[in-house]
């Protein structure tokens, strides 16, 4: 009986650490802003129409521009440092012959400019959305997100946080083949 | 350059805890001292080492130094000078190497002020918390490198997280770091005789001190922590049962416990097996904080870190550590001698009621944390719940009215064979205190929620029952006053350090009973000049003004509260906006006074052309509030008053015979205590 109470606390311990297992290895969910589920997605884009940044920039697009094409749309901000860290990802997508458009978040257009002539402009063409209207019409809880949209115009897959080298290997790319190979 | 010589003392620290973990345990086993002293050094060596990488790290932040990541991401040249220090812990590397320095300076004390320790123990001690540490310095160094380094150099920081700009959040985390990372001396103590296979009366008196001061700082930490929740976040409340709040108070609750059953090992050589389950439980609180805090497992205002890869480190430490440590408990417990028996009718008896109590208590408030996590681990995700404050109130409440019952109690009984009837005539005060508190309390709030006046009449029940024993010890009243000052300044702190913690409770409740049960809450809508009136008061927006502070701009609300007519005072209230990190926070506007607090908070502008001229305010008539962190401070007073008693400093007559031939004491002085 004694032997069997001293055991019970590292029984009910392996338990636990089960469940921590579970829940930190699971890759689908194992970082928690991404696990937001999304209302948006299998729905058409929002109606949306957003400005360019400046004269000099691509920009300028709204709810047509994503028809016609699978598209990727990334919500970024200079002030954002995931943004910067998954800048060089979305650089290589836009290389790679992805149709790549970019919101910008509640920034200033002097800090996006810069931001941009220092780190490159891989996007198609930028949205300027200083207020965050357009991105509250997307469901943007924070930034950066990044959506794919099919060819009719409806998302298709929505994820939030940074694009690491492995959320572009293991699910943006494979979703990219999927949507245009239907 | 200064970042790197941080980098390589870390290492180096690293390197000096791998030592201290074999080659003390080493000796320990084969009974050679000087192995058993090599402990001594590299614990002191470990601990400079990881004060310089430290101290590195707080120089980058002081000077801005922007090449170095954490400091981009956490500071701002803008930055008050308090905010770019506090900044150093305010992220999750910082505070990681905040983790391990405490640590290491725990290990340190060892070191030094535990001479009188038996060798093997000792070794085996600093080789339990080299363990720990090098666990968590391989983690910082492989997976949250504080010195890493960014090329080019940006121009400025990111800024610190607004909600953390604040001395209430400055000072928290090292107290509580002290107070959680403390109780991992009690850890390794239990491990330690855990292998030696002995716990007796000696090993209780040693792990008393290290569990108190922890405890101590514990109650600071978190006391200051709700305090901060409590005129930061703009809610009116003070505790909100987050994940983050309770990974602090599980430990809390369990290191609670273990500091009442350690004087029963201490005392009566009893509850030993029980004692060291307590202390490696404890622990694992403050580990299982740790990861929840760190992994991003839970996501709260507090969590800094969301990464994957972190989480797995932390926990691949969590499953050696505690599972290790309840491994070693299932092998070794079995055997432990039990030690003198007690009646169920006794102090004993009471504290191990008191022990079931709070373990019942600690058991929920972790289940309720965990619980969302299970479910949503079993479901696939699928279910994601989140357990409020009603779970918390309605099972953590039950729980502490037995335990502030016995607590009146449990002082009164004799060791080893109490006699109830004497125990409860000494608390016949108590009874009518508490008959009193709740007849006076239902007569002057009579539309109360029906169980405050029970919740008063518990107070009063344990301050009456508290001072009544203090009294009683003292002969108070029983005898003539000069003999009640020749018996007070002869009470071991110790006890009166208990009276005055019990005490800091029953003052507590009646902050907690207060600000839950009587608040009473007015939220509108109101434009410059307008007045609106409720909660018994009449509160006027006399105006918005707008302004820059250092790094931020706000809108500074004036509220003129007035009560029937008359001016009680105008109160400010900000709402500050930090661009660099897109955050607002909100700064109450607090009017104390003993008895209760106004508090206002200004919120958003209208968005309306109508209602562009108009702001959210609220107003909280908050009763009895304050009582909650003097209670805290009353009982923090007691844990110091309590640590400073000599009987703590262990072994203390030993030092002294040791001392008698190399000094010559004038012969006034009171004669050393006989060598054993």
């Amino acid at each position: 009986m004694r032997r069997l109470v001293v055991i019970l606390p590292v029984a009910l311990f392996a338990a636990l650490l089960g469940v921590m297992v579970a829940l930190l290895t699971d890759g689908e969910r194992n970082n928690d802003p991404s696990r937001l589920p999304s209302p948006l997605v299998g729905k058409p884009v929002p109606e949306f129409s957003l400005p360019a940044i400046a004269d000099n920039i691509p920009g300028g697009f709204s709810t047509d521009d994503l028809k016609g094409h699978v598209t990727v749309v990334n919500v970024f901000a200079s002030w954002c440092i995931p943004c910067l860290a998954e800048h060089p990802l979305i650089t290589q997508l836009a290389a790679d012959g992805v149709r790549v458009y970019g919101i910008n978040h509640r920034d200033k257009s002097a800090d996006a400019i810069t931001w941009l002539r220092r780190h490159g402009n891989p996007y198609r063409a930028i949205g300027f959305d200083a207020d965050a209207r357009a991105s509250l019409e997307w469901g943007v809880t924070g930034v950066p997100e990044t959506f794919i949209i099919d060819a009719n115009g409806v998302i298709a897959y929505k994820h939030a946080g940074p694009i690491t080298p492995d959320v572009l290997e293991r699910k943006i790319l494979p979703k990219l083949r999927e949507v245009e190979g239907g | 350059m200064i970042a790197e010589i941080g980098q390589y003392v870390l290492i180096a620290a690293l390197v000096l805890a791998a030592i201290q973990a074999v080659v003390p345990l080493w000796g320990a086993a084969r009974g050679e001292a000087g192995l058993m002293a090599v402990g001594d050094r590299t614990a002191i060596a470990q601990a400079a080492a990881l004060l310089i990488a430290f101290a590195a790290l707080t120089h980058g932040f002081v000077t801005s130094d922007f090449s170095l990541q954490i400091v981009f991401q956490n500071s701002h040249s803008l930055k008050p000078m308090l905010y770019k220090v506090s900044g150093v812990w305010g992220n999750h590397e910082g505070s990681m190497l905040l983790w391990v320095l405490v640590l290491a300076l725990f290990s340190a004390a060892v070191a030094v002020f535990g001479r009188n320790l038996p060798p093997t123990l000792k070794a085996r001690v600093l080789s339990i918390q080299a363990m720990i540490g090098f666990a968590f310095i391989a983690f910082i160094i492989f997976t949250s490198n504080p010195f890493a380094r960014l090329s080019p150099a940006p121009l400025d920081g990111t800024g610190l997280n607004p909600l953390l700009q604040d001395p209430g959040l400055a000072f928290p985390p090292p107290l509580l770091y002290l107070g959680y990372v403390g109780f991992s001396m009690a850890f390794s103590f239990a491990i330690a005789a855990l292998i030696e296979g002995r716990v007796d009366a000696a090993w209780g008196r040693w792990v008393r001190p290290w569990t108190l001061a922890a405890w101590t700082f514990l109650t600071g930490g978190i006391a200051l922590g709700s305090w901060w929740a409590y005129y930061e976040l703009g809610w009116g409340g003070w505790w909100f049962w987050d994940p983050v709040e309770n990974a602090s108070f599980m430990p809390w609750l369990f290191g609670t416990a273990l500091l009442h059953s350690s004087i029963v090992v201490e005392k009566r050589d009893a509850l030993k097996s029980w004692t060291i389950l307590l202390a490696i439980l404890t622990f694992s609180m403050s580990l299982l904080g740790t990861f929840l805090v760190r992994s991003g497992v839970l996501t709260s205002v507090h969590a800094f870190a969301t990464d994957p890869e972190r989480g797995v480190f932390i926990l691949a430490i969590l499953a050696i550590a505690i599972g290790g440590a309840l491994t070693l408990f299932a092998v070794r417990a079995p055997g432990m001698k039990g030690g003198g028996l007690f009646a169920p009718v006794s102090r004993e008896g009471a504290l191990v009621a008191n022990n079931m109590l709070l373990t019942l208590a600690a058991a929920t408030v972790l289940l309720g944390t965990l619980y969302p996590l299970i479910l949503e681990a079993l479901s696939g995700g699928e279910s994601r719940v989140s357990v409020g404050p009603p779970f918390f109130n309605a099972t953590f409440g039950p729980i502490m009215v037995p335990l502030v019952l016995l607590m009146a109690l449990g002082p009164l009984m004799a060791w080893k064979r109490g006699n109830l009837r004497t125990a409860s005539r000494k608390l016949v005060p108590a009874a009518i205190a508490a008959l009193l508190a709740i007849g006076v309390t239902f007569l002057a709030v009579p539309d109360g929620p029906g169980l405050a006046p029970f919740a008063m009449g518990l107070a009063a029940w344990l301050g009456a029952g508290t001072i009544a024993e203090w009294g009683g010890r003292i002969k108070l009243f029983t005898s003539s006053p000069t003999v009640s000052l020749r018996r007070l300044s002869g009470q071991p702190r110790s006890a009166s350090g208990m009276s005055l913690a019990h005490l800091g409770l029953a003052i507590m409740i009646v902050g907690i009973t207060g600000s839950s049960a009587w608040r009473t809450e007015l939220v509108t809508t109101l434009s410059p000049g307008q007045t609106v009136e409720g909660a018994g008061y009449a509160v006027t927006l006399e105006s918005v003004t707008e302004g820059r502070g250092p790094n931020y701009s706000f809108e500074r609300g004036a509220l003129r509260i007035e009560e029937n007519g008359e001016f009680v005072t105008t109160m400010f209230t900000e709402r500050r906006f930090f661009p660099v990190a897109n955050q607002t926070t909100t700064e109450a506007g607090i009017r104390t006074t003993l008895l209760s607090d106004l508090y206002g908070v200004i919120g958003e502008r209208g968005r309306t052309p109508e209602t562009a001229n108009a702001w959210t305010v609220r107003f909280f008539v908050n009763p009895l509030v304050p009582w909650i962190w003097l209670g805290a401070l009353v009982m923090v007073f007691g844990g110091l008053l309590s640590l400073s008693d000599r009987r703590h400093r262990v072994g203390a007559p030993r030092r002294a015979a040791n001392a008698v031939p190399t000094t010559n004491k004038p012969p006034t002085q009171p004669m050393p205590a006989p060598a054993e």
